[in-house]
This record gives structure tokens, sequence and C-alpha cells, in this order.
């Protein structure tokens, strides 16, 4: 008893120090005096060591194993009061961060203040210039996958898939989305700004093929030309490969910055996603919109971009029209031939409604054209997109929301990114979930756990195995499973939903 | 209640009742109505530990939305069961109806074996087996500093582990030698109990309660036990096993033993009345398997060959080889096959233990043919399906061992223990040597 009582003693202790940075950062609203960069460097350091004691005190002497004890007692895992002072508090962030940068000390036109230029320590150090909302943002963002990473990796410590899983998203995070691109702004301090993150692809970065992204990337020298060609590689090569050898997995959970937040801050509160039906049918709805409208919003951007025949990557209409029908027609004539006749229902409505509009599109508008594609302006259709998904869906909702609907809101029902690996994994990947036989006790872990709200249970109660489209691979499922039911693995793709149903397990003796 | 002469009525909406009724929806159409006074709706009964653990709420142990059963077209109706008239294929029920059954199946399941020991009327001493007893549990917690749990099995060792998360201080009681003593070998029972201890749970083996001592009020203050131990306690946790719930059935003309009796198409003496899960008891039970198995599998077997029977498409209930699994706080236990305790005249039996962690392997295989009969492991997943395979085809233990990685079910990047077994069962038995 004396020795629990010395862990919660550290746990506190973290606790009190983590909340103290965090204090420091909340004095700077507001603020207009030059900070000193003792401060910074305190709260930085007081929010490390902090998160990392609190994690230490909160599981050093316990056996390793699953903890989720208590979980749906505590208001702040349970959508309880904690849980929505906390999603209020993150909310109010994010629509500060997005809509009124200004309040955190912000100014486009000259020096920032408050919270803003309390991190220029930190920028000027990285990147040689003063820091941005952004990369206040960027910042935090890292430090919450660095604590949480650990703190997860303390949770799940019994589990290597874990264990590895968790590096694996404060490696690319801390390294690829965070140092790397402020290190190569430092070296590339002249050139118009561009993505510097190469994990970071269309369509999860929207704006990847936007007018003023390509000629940043075209005038942006060698770096700018790479960036290009491994973002085309990225989405068209390497990512379809990536995923028909090891599922979505590889992208959502191992190697995405969103997948990454969601698997390590966001775990406390992944038994929060839904697994109803209604909301699994709302999901498929939505996340096909959100595809549907940047694909549009891209297309047309594209079209605009290239009527002008010096733009800056050489590219014309007429080759944007037989790259998406190549792609697209390509994709349908593979899908059939593996398939044949049963390529599922949706995936041919889908299909073949893209095709038709592609066509309808090139009919109206030939194959040359100075007029909006789709009648409404590109520069409409992309501010509506960056608004309501960049910002409002990704951001407000996809983070804010973590305490009360789950930690995976936006790569569940927003992500277009989520929807075309997702459309790969269900229909032509090596992954799969197997279920062990008859073994399971449908006790429900596994769909309480999962963050996607997928009913794993019903899968497995029947001696299916899983695949679906949403599922992020992040293998919670197989670690809170009692019985050693589920296992994730790569074999081959044909039978991998091979079914071993119930009668399976009773040998039929017909009379 | 007035309902069509071919309605299927099930007592019971456990995992054989209710599979029994979803089989049975496959292929007829017929009216389906489902009895139960616990809750209205089928839940998973092994995991009622969970929600009282915190790890779930009580929606999540319920595998089917509420509108499921309405498209299946199954009636539940939340109702005990006083009388079977057979005669007049009716059922009448504690609210006052009567309900005539075309066909009738009996999942009635079990109830907690009730202790005998002076005292054993205090508030505080109860067993763990329905829905109803998790409440009172969940009353009773709050007033709970000591718990003492009886009983050496599966379900003693999932309440020590609901108490001791919450809080509790568990003194566990353990009547035999070692802890499941009739499945698990010596030292497997030692590696769980090592971890018992481990997590703070005090383990006394080889005693049992002599009597309970009450308050004024009747609330359970001591636990007295045969070795003369006396342990303050405002819970005892009753867990000596189960018996079937056929109380009801005695005077309906059923054929009884200690449970239902049954013959291999799960059908009872009387006309169209049938019984699965755990009140059911085999008159014939197939080679290597019991009478009574109240286990989640063998009810959810049994439900599935009787569900098809009542719709007409007869089956045999033939469950094949027997498999396990358990979990002892954060070991996992799987079984297959058939291996006893400790080795017989003619098997011979082959463990590997981790040194430091709680991984061990076990294996049964005939001493004279070689052929393996049954695997029994701790903190490793087997594949299921290879492991039957392998008993079915009755494998000599050198081929099981040197294809042993095609059993491998731990998740991916786990430590490879079943490469080391291997290397360890084939270096130690070069060849196989029958025993004369």
């Amino acid at each position: 008893m004396s020795k629990k009582r010395a862990y919660t003693v550290t746990r506190n202790a973290g606790l009190f120090l983590g909340l103290g940075g965090i204090a420091l950062l909340v004095l700077q609203l507001g603020t207009t005096a030059a900070q000193s960069p003792f401060w910074f460097w305190t709260a930085l350091l007081a929010m490390l060591v902090g998160g990392g004691l609190f994690s230490l005190g909160q599981y050093q002497g316990t056996v390793a194993g699953i903890k989720n004890d208590g979980v749906w007692f505590n208001p702040l895992t349970n959508k309880g009061l904690w849980g929505w002072l906390l999603g209020i508090v993150l909310t109010a962030f994010y629509i500060l961060l997005y809509f009124y940068p200004e309040v955190l000390g912000y100014n486009s036109q000259g020096q920032s203040t408050g919270l803003i230029a309390f991190f220029d320590p930190l920028s000027y150090a990285l990147n040689g210039k003063a820091a941005t909302q952004w990369f206040v943002y960027g910042t935090l963002y890292t430090l919450a996958i660095l604590i949480f990473g650990l703190k997860f990796m303390l949770k799940y410590r019994g589990n290597r898939y874990q264990l590895i899983k968790t590096g694996a998203n404060i490696f690319f995070q801390l390294g690829f989305a965070f140092l790397l691109p402020e290190l190569l702004a430092k070296l590339n301090g002249d050139s118009p700004y561009f993505a510097k993150d190469l994990k970071n692809m269309w369509p999860l970065n929207y704006y990847f093929f936007e007018d003023w992204h390509l000629d940043a990337m075209a005038s942006g020298g060698t770096l700018g030309k790479l960036m290009l060609g491994s973002g085309v590689l990225m989405i068209f090569v390497v990512s379809p490969l990536l995923t028909y050898r090891f599922g979505k997995r590889w992208y959502c959970s191992w190697v995405c910055g969103c997948g990454a937040l969601a698997e390590t801050a966001g775990d406390p509160f992944r038994q929060l996603s839904s697994t109803k039906i209604s909301v699994w049918k709302f999901e498929r709805w939505m996340i096909h919109a959100v595809l549907v409208f940047v694909c549009v919003t891209t297309l047309a951007v594209l079209w605009t971009y290239t009527a002008a025949a010096d733009n800056a990557l050489g590219w014309s209409q007429q080759y944007l029209w037989y790259f998406s029908l190549v792609l697209l027609g390509g994709t349908l004539l593979f899908l059939r031939g593996y398939y044949g006749k049963q390529l599922p229902k949706d995936a041919q409505y889908a299909a073949y409604s893209t095709l038709i509009v592609l066509l309808f599109a090139v009919g109206l508008r030939g194959w040359n054209g100075s007029e909006p594609l789709f009648g409404i302006s590109s520069y409409q259709l992309r501010s509506w997109y960056g608004f309501g998904v960049g910002a409002v869906f990704s951001g407000v909702l996809g983070v804010g929301f973590y305490p009360l609907l789950g930690s995976r809101v936006w790569c569940r029902f927003g992500c277009p990114m989520a929807a075309i690996l997702g459309l790969q994994q269900r229909l032509f990947s090596r992954f799969r979930i197997t279920t062990n036989g008859g073994q399971c006790i449908s006790c429900g872990n596994c769909s309480t756990y999962c963050e996607m709200g997928i009913d794993v249970r019903a899968y497995a109660q029947k001696g299916e195995n899983i695949v679906r489209s949403s599922c992020v691979g992040c293998g919670i499922c197989s670690s809170v499973c009692p019985r050693g039911v589920l296992r994730l693995e790569n074999g081959p793709v044909a039978g991998r939903t091979a079914t071993q149903k119930l009668e399976a397990f009773v040998k039929t003796t017909t009379a | 209640m007035k309902h069509p002469s071919n309605t299927l009525i099930i007592i019971g909406n456990g995992v054989a009742g209710i599979t029994a009724a979803l089989e049975f929806r496959k292929h007829s159409t017929a009216p389906v109505v489902v009895l139960s006074d616990e809750h209205p709706y089928f839940f998973s009964r092994t995991a009622l530990m969970y929600v009282y653990m915190g790890h779930m709420k009580w929606e999540h142990l319920e595998p089917y939305e509420p509108t499921f059963w309405k498209q299946q077209n199954i009636t539940l109706v939340q109702d005990r069961v006083l009388q079977l008239e057979a005669t007049t294929k009716t059922l009448h029920t504690a609210s006052g109806k009567s309900y005539a059954y075309g066909q009738l199946l009996l999942a009635t399941g079990s109830e907690p074996r009730k202790a005998t020991w002076p005292g054993k009327e205090a508030k505080g001493v109860q067993g763990l087996y329905h829905k109803q007893d998790l409440e009172q549990l969940e009353a009773l917690t709050p007033n709970i500093a000591t718990a003492v749990v009886i009983g050496g099995g599966l379900i003693g060792v999932e309440l020590a582990e609901m108490l001791h998360c919450r809080g509790k201080r568990v003194i566990f009681l353990i009547r035999e030698q070692r802890f499941w003593d009739q499945v698990l070998s010596k030292e497997e029972a030692q590696c769980v109990a090592e971890h018992l201890i481990q997590h703070g749970i005090e383990v006394h083996c080889d005693t049992t309660v002599a009597a309970f001592e009450s308050s004024a009020k009747g609330e359970l203050s001591a636990v007295k036990t045969t070795d003369d131990l006396r342990f303050e306690a405002q819970f005892a946790g009753v867990t000596i096993g189960v018996t079937p719930q056929i109380e009801v059935f005695k005077n309906s003309g059923l054929n009884v033993n200690k449970g239902i009796l049954v013959d291999a198409y799960l059908k009872t003496n009387l006309k169209d009345v049938y019984a699965a899960g755990d009140c059911a008891e085999l008159q014939q039970p197939p080679q290597g398997r019991n009478s009574i198995e109240p286990v989640w599998y063998s009810g959810r077997s049994m439900g599935a060959a009787v569900g098809s029977t009542l719709a007409g498409k007869p089956i045999k209930y033939d469950p094949g080889i027997w498999f396990n699994s358990a979990k002892f706080f954060d070991i996992e236990y799987q079984t297959y096959g058939s291996i006893a305790s400790k080795a017989d005249a003619t098997t011979t039996h082959w463990f590997w233990k981790h040194p430091t962690k709680n991984c061990s392997f076990r294996i049964a295989y005939d001493s004279k043919s070689s052929s393996i009969l049954g695997f029994s492991t701790l903190g490793l997943r087997l594949r299921q399906n290879q492991c039957i395979q392998w008993i079915e085809a009755k494998t000599p233990v050198h081929q099981v061992m040197n294809d042993l990685m095609e059993a491998h079910f731990d998740p991916e990047f786990s430590p490879r223990y079943l490469k080391k077994i291997q290397q360890q069962f084939l270096s130690q038995h070069p060849t196989f040597v029958p025993k004369p």
C-alpha cells in the first residue's frame, strides 16, 4: 500500500509540473512585452518532464498488461464533466488557431506578440524566422505526440507491435513532420512556401495541386522539384504498393501525423467511437462525399491552372484529361479483371458514376477551355473545401471533439486519404485481421476499444476474418482480446475474407 | 398468450438459446419467442466482469442492437417460467401468462453451486453468475474492505481480479493443493498462483471455509477457514462451480439427472421438447467430452445444432475436438484436445516454460503411436484450426513440432517463443522412441 502511494506522488508531481508548463503558455495570451527565452525553455521542459513523470508514476509498479480499469468510471474518459471541459477548451483553441490567430498574438503585418512570439527562440533556432501560429501549433502537436506516446508505450509495454508502432509515430512526427521541414525551410530561406513534409501527401494535403503551391514548388529549386516529384510518386506509386502489402495501417496508424496524435494523445478516448450501425452508414456516405469533393476541387483547380499554356509545370488540360481517364479506367478494368462479377456493388456504383461524371465534363467542356470546369470558380470550390474540410472538420471537430466522439472523428468520417487507402484495403490488399477459430466469447472488448467504431465482435463471434475499409490496423482489438482471438496479418489476397461460420464448430452429421 | 401452433419457444436468452434462435431463423420463418427473466436482451455472460471493472458499459455486452431482433422477427419477452405442462404444450409464467408452444427449447443455463457452510445466510455471501449477482455485488462494493473468494476455478479468479481492481483486499481460498488442479499441471498452476500473488492476491491453498460470522444486522463480518484462520471480511464470493438450473422442470415429466437428459439430437423424453447449453446432460457424450459442459463454446455449438434440428434439418450434436480458453489476470490460457493435468500410463507430456516470463507450452501425445493428443499454453496464442487439424489427423508429435510455427498466432513482432520451443523439443527428442 505504501508503495502504491509513492507512485502516486510521482504521478501527481508530474501532473503539477506539466500543468505548470501549460499555465506558462496560457499566461502569454494578451501580453505584448517581449518575454525572456528562459521562460519559454522552462515551459517546454516542464511539459516534457512533467508528462514523463506523470506516465512513469501512473504505470510504475504495475504488472505489464492492458489496463483499462475504471475507464468508464472516469469523468474525463466517459464523456463526463472533465471530458466536456477538455472538449470545450480544445475546440476553443482550434477556433482561435484557425480563425482568430491574432488573439494568440499573431500579426500578419509585422512582429507577433503573446503566445506566438513566446515560441520565437525555438523557431529562430530551427528555421531562422519568427514563429507563426502554425509553428506554435506544430510544436505543441509534436510535443503531445512525444508525451502521450511515452505514456502509451508504458501502458502497452507488454506488446511489441504497440511499442514499435508508437516508435514510428514519434519518429515520423518529430523527424519528417517537424524538424526536417523546418531545417529545409532554413536552407531554402528565400523561396516561396511549399510543403516539405514528404509523407503529407495529396489528398490529405489538399493544397498540393493548387496553383500557388505548384508554382512555389516549380520555382523552389532542386528541393521544390524533389517535393513535387515525390508528392506525385507517393500518391500514385508508393502508397498503393505499401497499402497492397500491409494494408492502410502503414499510413494511418504508423506514419500519418493525424493518426499519430489519435494513437497517442487520443488513446484515452478511443472507446468513445460509436459502433452503431446507423453511424457506420453515415460514415460511409460522409467520408466518400469528402473524397468526391476533394477530387472535384482538385480537378477544377488543375483545369484552371493548366488553361494557361505557359503554366510553370508545362502541363496541358488535355493531358489532365488523359491522365484522369486512364487512371480511373485502368483501375476499373483491373478490379473487374480481378473480382469479375464479385466486385462489391457500392464499389461499382462509385466507380461508374465517377467515370460518367468525368466523361460528362469532357463532353461539356471539350479537351481544352477557359471556363470553370463545373461551372463554379475553382477558387470558390477550394475555399469552401479549405474552410469546411481543412479547418472545421480536420481541426476543430477532428481533435477538439476527441473527449466526446473519440479519437478518430476526422480519420473515420472526413479524411479523403483514409477513404482512398480504405477502398484499396477493402478491394486489393494482403491485410486482414484473422479470427482464431471459434475462440470468441463475444465479450465486446474489441468493439469497445476500436477507435474506428468497427463492431469487431460481429465478425469475430461468427469466426469471420475482418476486412474493413476503415480499419487503420492499430492492433488494439488484438491487444485487449482476453482470449487471443484476433491477429493482424498480411497474406494472400485470395480467400482473406474466408469465413469459418459457426457451423464449422459443430460437425454437420446430417441425419 | 395465443401463438400459432408452429411457434418455437426458447426459455433462456443466453448463448445456447440465442444461437439456436438465429440458426433456426436461417432455415425457417416460423414464429420464435424467447423468454428470459434475467434481462431482455442477449448479453455476453463471460464479460460481466469487465462492466464491474469499468472496461465496458453494460450496453457493450450486448452483441446485437435492440432493432436487430425485430429485423429477425424474434420476439423477446422478459418473464419467468414457473411451470411446463407437457400434455397441453403450455408454459405458465410468473406474470400469470400462459404460452402455447409448437416446439420448446430449454436453455436455462446454470446457477452457482450454493454454500453449505454454517452462517451461509449472511448478507455478503453470494455467487457470481447472473446479472442480478453483479448488481448485488455492485451495491455491496462501497462497504467492502476485504473480500474472500472461495473456489480455485475460473469464476473464482475472475472475481478475485474484479474485486482487486476496485481496490479491495482479496483472500483467495482454494480447497485443493493448487489452483484449478483438475486442468492445469503443477507448473502451470504454480505460474498462475505466483502471478496472482504478484498482483497482491492472498492465495491460500488446501483450505476452505469452516464458517461465516455475521454482525447483529446479519451482514458478513468474518470468514473462518478449515486451517483455523479467521479473516475479517465484508464479502465472500462463493465460486465452487455451477449446476444446471432445472428446478422448475422437476415435476413436469422431463427425465432429469443432474441436468435435463437429452439424446444426440438434444431431444428430451417429452415430445417436441429439446434442451441445450449448460442445463442439458448428454446421455451418451461423444468420446473425450463430458455429459455436462457449462462453457460458452459448448453452449454455442449445441445452440447451432439444435437450431437447425428444430427447423427441420436434424443435426447430431458433435462438438468435435475440445477447446477452451481463459485469462488469469494478465495471463492468457488456451487448450486444445485432450490434455490432463498430468500424464497417465499411456500418454507422455512435454513441458516448456520461459525462465522469467509467464509463458509456457505443454503437449500430450500417445506414448506408443506418438500421435498428438492435446495442447495447453499460458501466455502464448496458438492457431486453433492448425491444432485441431493436427489432433484430428493423429499427427505424430515430431511432425507437429517440426511444423510448429504454423500454429503461431501471437501478435506481429512478438518474440517467437514457438521457435525456441521447437528447437528445445527436437534437440531433446532427436528421434521418437516408443515406450515399451
